[in-house]
């Protein structure tokens, strides 16, 4: 609309010093603003107690016959790292929310520099905190009994899966911070995300759900996600359709949440 | 010519939707100058500043800085100018030093080059003692201050500073002048928006009076006061039936009873003061006391904008 965009471009050193130096940013801003991250952190641990604790028990004969508290934590664990990258999607958007209201960007945009870079700065903040945040989570896991039989291919695999979900779910939740009309809505926003990793195969088998959410737990993207994650865990192999679903729904978000967050960025306010 | 002309605005013209915000502007600020938009809230000084900075794409007209056209050629112009906006600028989450930092390394300076130069630039402003603290802590003619040494550190051409010295109290508002006349005098290109018409007479070598997306008038501080009647003497004098000899004798007068004073027009200077005291004295009217008044830009801004005088 009534943006302007740099039409001369910045050579490629520029774009990577500019990236760098805003990574340093975001990075810095994280660490200045702890409590986002503690609580983003803090949820997913709280659940992952309560469901083990409290539910596992129930759980886990249900899951196998016989089955008991460690068989639902061999099963959910997975589901737990996407629930905490999904709750990660609302600290991403509230912190580029609260950084559009700050003067400063005014300032970035009237400078000749890279300007995707402060976008780009919060995404490599956002996967640092996120990488963190599932250390964390999955560093209590191991502590109650996890044990993944994941060779380090299989390792290989689950992070280079999870650094796409994160990619993804933090584009996303940028393009709707970046949407929202205040820092408040912005929190508001992303918190589907963290309901999708429920209403799949995440926390229960699918089969044991009503028809219509069964449906929809196994359509939707956190399902293939899920379902490969688990396999490289636990040392199998995930299956070719839904590895490729997974991957190919992280790609398309990513590519609509970038140029959706590329767009909200320039348009003028 | 070219050489000579860091802004040149033709033409502008800008809406948002209905609302039309300028209406054809035209101004040419030539290098080293200060050229000061002077305007109430609403007159359309921020989307000028928007403009000239591009933050704003302009609906018509040929908008130039340093030769650069404002849309075709905005990295250019990017490249030569520093802003400090209304809202301040500064990542309040970082302190001093590393905001300055952030400027240093997005102007890819090197390492030390760009320490040192945010060291000076911080002592420069008075920030040395606080700039390692987390710029939400300053208040606020830090945080101004701080903006500033922000835009200094790419060693702008032209800066654009729109209502620099707003909410900052007398000391630091002067201090701000200070650092603004210094930059002029090493060549520096400045617009500035302000209200308080006292800024524009102090800095600006050309004001221009904008109202209702206007420029209603235009030219250095002492051109126009001289566009705006009101200069007069004001003499007090004892008592009431002094009063009302005075006014027989300057029957054009208008008379105060409340302070005993009489505004005698006909101008505010030595010539109009000689004169009144002439007729003073031949009349035996004693004066109490005495006061020239020129005409001062807040004559100008009633009279050209119709409107009161902002606090």
């Amino acid at each position: 609309m009534t943006v302007l965009t740099t039409p001369d471009r910045p050579d490629r050193p520029a774009v990577l010093a500019d990236t760098r130096t805003m990574l340093g940013r975001g990075v810095r801003r994280l660490l200045r603003y702890p409590s986002l991250t503690i609580m983003l952190v803090g949820i997913p641990v709280v659940f992952l107690l309560l469901f083990v604790y409290v539910l596992g028990g129930t759980l886990g004969a249900g899951l196998v016959p016989g089955g008991g508290r460690s068989d639902y934590l061999a099963y959910v664990v997975p589901g737990f790292l996407l629930l905490t990258v999904a709750s990660s999607g609302q600290g991403t958007a509230i912190g580029v929310a609260m950084d559009m209201t700050e003067g400063i960007i005014a300032r970035f945009r009237t400078m000749a520099i890279h300007q995707p870079s402060v976008l780009s700065g919060h995404a490599f903040g956002a996967v640092i905190q996120n990488f963190a945040a599932l250390l964390v989570v999955l560093g209590v896991a191991l502590a109650l009994g996890y044990r993944p039989d994941a060779g380090p291919l299989g390792w290989l695999g689950a992070v280079g899966l999870l650094l796409l979900v994160v990619l993804a779910v933090t584009w996303l939740s940028m393009a709707l911070g970046l949407g929202a009309k205040s820092v408040e809505t912005a929190s508001n926003a992303p918190m589907v995300l963290m309901l999708l990793p429920f209403l799949g195969s995440g926390f229960v088998p699918t089969e044991s759900m009503p028809t219509v959410l069964r449906w929809f737990a196994e359509y939707q993207p956190f399902t293939p996600i899920m379902e490969t994650l688990r396999a490289l865990l636990t040392g199998g192999v995930p299956g070719a359709a839904d590895a490729g679903l997974a991957i190919g729904w992280c790609v398309l978000v990513i590519g609509y949440g970038y140029l959706r967050s590329r767009r909200l960025y320039t348009r003028s306010r | 010519m070219e050489r000579q002309t860091a802004i040149a605005v033709a033409g502008l013209r800008r809406a948002y939707g209905e609302h039309e915000v300028l209406a054809g502007i035209d101004l040419t600020v030539p290098r080293g100058t200060v050229y000061a938009l002077l305007g109430p809230n609403g007159a359309g000084k921020t989307t000028v500043v928007h403009i000239l900075s591009t933050l704003l794409r302009p609906d018509a007209g040929d908008v130039r800085v340093l030769g650069h056209d404002v849309v075709a050629e905005a990295g250019a112009v990017r490249a030569a100018i520093g802003v400090t906006g209304q809202v301040s600028a500064v990542d309040g989450l970082l302190t001093g030093t590393e905001n300055m930092r952030l400027m240093a390394a997005l102007h890819h300076l090197d390492r030390t080059e760009g320490a040192e130069r945010c060291a000076d630039l911080l002592a420069r402003l008075d920030l040395t003692e606080a700039a390692d603290r987390p710029a939400t802590t300053y208040s606020g003619g830090m945080r101004r201050r701080l903006d500033l040494a922000m835009t200094l550190v790419g060693d702008p051409q032209v800066i654009f500073l729109d209502e620099p010295t707003t909410g900052l109290d007398p000391r630091s508002r002067r201090a701000l002048w200070a650092i603004i006349r210094e930059l002029v005098a090493r060549g520096v290109t400045i617009l500035l928006t302000t209200q308080y018409l006292e800024e524009a007479d102090q800095l600006a070598d050309r004001i221009g009076v904008l109202d209702g997306g206007r420029i209603v008038a235009e030219g250095t501080a002492d051109e126009l006061k001289r566009r705006v009647p009101g200069g007069h003497v004001r003499i007090r004098v004892a008592t009431a039936d002094d009063l009302a000899r005075a006014g027989a004798v300057f029957p054009t007068a208008t008379a105060d009873p409340d302070t005993l004073a009489l505004d005698v027009p006909g101008g505010g200077d030595v010539t109009a003061l000689r004169a009144v005291l002439d007729r003073a004295d031949a009349a035996g009217l004693a004066i109490a006391d005495l006061t020239l008044h020129t005409p001062d830009l807040d004559d100008v801004f009633l009279a050209l904008t119709g409107q009161e005088v902002p606090a």
